[in-house]
């Protein structure tokens, strides 16, 4: 199988922009499903509104392209409704963690099975720019043409604190540990969540002045240390990559298998 | 005696019919008044291996029956007013994605949080218009317990039929009324079933081309065929498309396969209309309070009569027409500032004829309510 | 026809609505009638003021609340206070001395009777309050019969406190003898 074989051909052209960093997750993603065998009839592809919703158009998969913010909740519906196929949400960075917050921490606290990636370019694209919770304090957008005043959320530590039981960043200039570690997130049983920056070199790269796809692309590869590297202790500003967690935990289809299992013998 | 005669609260019959019908999952969130009927869900679907799941909100419970229902699951949600507001975002999903699914909204008093306690009949327009742009929807109401179980199981016929999701809009006091009911033997009312496609894994399947008769088959997500489903307008693939053709067939679409259909799906109920010079128009709760009028000044000889309504949205406008050609008076009785008058108001020859009995103080109106108005438009003062 | 209007009333947690469902259930279940049942309560589940209106009929009941009731029952002050003057000319009132002092007139037969006292000296648990008093008011209107109470209960109640739910319906039935409107 190639990558080609999990694209839907006749949507292309796509509508991401020169540069964007989306197409490097896409490519990555299907070359973890290609490696780990799945079959694209068990895969669900449940996607919210932005730029890296989208993904789910292109991708022959089930594919649901739903609303700003909802995707996980959906996709609770699809997973407890059939437990054994492979849930995978693609989000953008306001999609999970503004709008879609409450659901991105629920999920998280019930541990259902699903792959949640996080598309991180810090801004909302598809509206032309605008500040994101992951923008970042100082930063600029078109709603902050003065610079944020707004702290981001790191979402690596949400995650933990919500009860994600695979937690784990990288970037679009990782791509091989990019795709190691999606390999290893759609095979954890529990929800684990995939920080991926992903640079907009349209929007949050010409507003803050950071260069093109390139440059960007250069700065994560400047800017970011594998987890507990020595780097990190000397410059507190570097962004750590890795597994941050990966344990086991009782996932919750399962749980509710063995609920129904009970109460059916009583 | 066969039949299980039980005595229930209408939350309960709700949940006995959706059982009934082949319900397999139910997400909700608590709101009073109609919590009962995901407490007695939470208790009943893990028993036969359906699926209950409470979500962190009303809009994710909307969300995750959608989800639910793409992989072939009769699914539904319960709520009342201000979780129906929340989940109207993901009601317009479900229409335009053309997902079956049963949305009931137990009605309560007041707009905001209004009286949680108390009855009204306020979400009748929100039941028709509270998703954004132009749609069609199915909504359904009941004045009985047993009214209730039918309008229930017509409910998940209605969503399979047309693949839609459909409202059952009920009132706190048929919620928590409690009443006989007597259960129907399986089989006894007719289910319909998802229609699925019989194309096979090699053929294209195309989830959004309507077959002659206009119903468009499905096919579970899990399935051989893998197809996209979106909130934007989309072909007949679920592709997105800006293409003005394409919007246009399917705003065209969503609407006549509903609208187009009135005579179908719209259910009313006739009492003593034949001879009537006076008609009363109610639906809901306030419908025991009309027929309770009508059956006392029946026996005194007085021509009145009541035209109960079943199916709220599509209004089966020239049924109500030519129901009340002949009346010399038309009143409306419900329990909000005249929201289906209105709609009577633009179906009926003459609106001069039409009145409107109404209670909005979160009390349920009352038989001396109605008298009142008669006394009123006799000329009799009040 | 026959129509019998009932309204319980009194405080959350004193078993109020429970005795409405049980006295409806037993008409429309054992009794082949027709009963509604609807119920209003404060928005805390427990304390507030609650009330249970029961229709019991032989024929269909539209209007389901009770405007003028035939019986009324009322445990705490302020439900006395509140409902007497709703009661039907000639009507029954029915209260428990331990919570309400009769103060007013009404055209009602007014019956005090010591249920509360009595279910404590001679079973000691206040959970049963509300089935001596269901017992009391079915011995008073014989709306239903004490049998229909019976299997009422047992559908609604584990076997364990059936013992306890008989003898509070059995003292309510006694202490109601003699007072009837029959």
């Amino acid at each position: 199988m190639s990558v080609k074989d999990y694209l839907r051909e006749r949507y292309m052209p796509h509508l991401w922009c020169a540069g964007c960093g989306h197409g490097i997750v896409m490519n990555n993603l299907i070359r973890a499903i290609i490696d780990l065998g799945l079959s694209k009839n068990d895969i669900v592809m449940v996607t919210g509104i932005g730029c890296s919703s989208r993904i789910s158009g292109y991708l022959d998969f089930h594919t649901l392209h739903t609303l700003h913010g909802r995707a996980l909740a959906f996709a609770t519906g699809v997973k407890l409704a059939r437990p054994e196929l492979s849930i995978i949400v693609p989000m953008g960075d306001g999609d999970a963690i503004a709008i879609g917050g409450n659901h991105f921490i629920h999920a998280a606290r019930r541990n259902i099975d699903v792959t949640a990636i996080i598309m991180n370019n810090s801004i909302y694209g598809m509206t032309g720019g605008q500040f994101s919770p992951l923008t970042g304090h100082d930063k600029k957008a078109t709603t902050a043409p003065f610079g944020s005043i707004d702290h981001p959320f790191d979402t690596v530590r949400l995650a933990m604190g919500a009860g994600a039981s695979f937690v784990a960043r990288t970037t679009t200039y990782h791509v091989t540990s990019m795709k190691n570690i999606l390999k290893k997130a759609i095979m954890h049983k529990g929800f684990s969540v995939v920080e991926i920056l992903s640079q907009c070199p349209t929007y949050f790269g010409k507003k803050n002045n950071m260069g093109n796809a390139v440059d960007m692309l250069n700065d994560y590869k400047t800017h970011t240390v594998p987890i507990g590297s020595k780097k990190k202790k000397e410059n507190p500003d570097l962004i750590e990559r890795g597994i941050f967690v990966q344990e086991e935990r009782e996932e919750y289809c399962a749980e509710y298998e063995m609920l129904v299992k009970k109460v059916k013998k009583e | 005696m066969n039949k299980k005669k039980v005595f229930v609260q209408g939350n309960e019959a709700c949940v006995e019919a959706a059982l009934y019908a082949g319900v397999d999952f139910f997400a909700g969130y608590p709101i009073t008044p109609s919590t009962e009927i995901a407490e007695q869900l939470a208790y009943r679907l893990p028993k036969k291996g359906g699926k209950f799941i409470q979500m962190e909100d009303e809009i994710s419970s909307m969300c995750a029956i959608i989800g639910a229902s793409l992989t072939g699951l009769k699914s539904m949600t319960a709520t009342s007013g201000p979780g129906f507001t929340l989940k109207q975002e993901a009601i317009g999903f479900a229409i335009m994605a053309e997902v079956p699914c049963v949305i009931v909204n137990v009605q309560r008093g007041g707009l905001s949080t209004g009286l949680p306690t108390s009855v009204q009949q306020g979400d009748v327009m929100q039941a028709r218009w509270g998703t954004h742009g132009d749609h069609s929807i199915i909504a359904l109401t009941a004045s009985n317990h047993q009214d209730l179980f039918a309008m229930t199981i017509e409910a998940f016929n209605l969503a399979e039929t047309y693949r839609t999701p459909v409202i059952l809009l009920f009132d706190a006091v048929i919620g928590h009324m409690r009443e006989s009911l007597i259960i129907p033997e399986p089989g006894e009312l007719p289910l319909v079933e998802r229609l699925k496609t019989s194309v096979d894994e090699k053929t294209n399947y195309h989830p959004y081309l309507p077959r002659e008769d206009g119903r468009l088959p499905m096919s579970d997500f899990g399935g051989v065929h893998r197809y996209n489903v979106t909130g934007l307008m989309h072909d007949m693939w679920g592709f997105p498309s800006t293409d003005p053709r394409v919007a246009y067939i399917l705003m065209h679409h969503l609407y006549e396969k509903i609208e187009g259909h009135v005579n179908e799906i719209c259910r009313m109920k006739e009492f003593y209309l034949e001879d009537a010079n006076c008609i009363l128009i109610s639906y809901g709760a306030s419908a025991r309070s009309a027929l309770h009028v009508v059956q006392s000044r029946r026996a005194r000889g007085e021509r009145l009569g009541l035209l109960e309504l079943q199916t709220l949205w599509p209004f089966p406008a020239e049924a109500v027409r030519q129901k009340c050609e002949r009346a010399m008076y038309v009143i409306v009785v419900e329990m909000n500032l005249g929201q289906i008058m209105r709609v009577v108001k633009r179906a009926i020859d003459d609106p001069n004829k039409l009145f409107l009995a109404n209670r909005i103080d979160g009390e349920l109106i009352t038989p001396q309510d109605i008298k009142n108005m008669l006394r009123m438009i006799y000329g009799k003062g009040v | 026809m026959k129509k019998h209007r009932i309204i319980f009333s009194g405080s959350g947690g004193q078993g109020v609505i429970t005795a409405s469902v049980i006295l409806a259930e037993a008409a429309a279940l054992y009794e082949g009638l027709e009963a509604v049942q609807v119920q209003a309560y404060g928005p805390e589940a427990r304390g507030g003021a609650t009330r249970g209106d029961v229709i019991i009929s032989d024929t269909d009941i539209y209007f389901p609340m009770v405007i003028q009731p035939e019986a009324l029952v009322s445990l705490t002050q302020t439900a006395y206070d509140k409902f007497l003057g709703n009661i039907q000319p000639g009507g029954l009132l029915l209260t428990d001395s331990h919570f309400v002092t009769l103060n007013k007139k009404v055209d009602a037969y007014q019956t005090a009777l010591s249920m509360y006292k009595t279910v404590m000296d001679k079973i000691g648990k206040p959970i049963v309050f509300n089935i001596c008093m269901l017992g009391a008011i079915t011995g008073l209107t014989h709306f239903v019969k004490p049998e229909s109470i019976i299997k009422a209960l047992e559908t609604r109640f584990p076997a364990e406190i059936m013992d306890i739910n008989k003898k509070a319906l059995e003292i309510g039935l006694e202490l109601a003898e003699g007072h009837g409107i029959s």
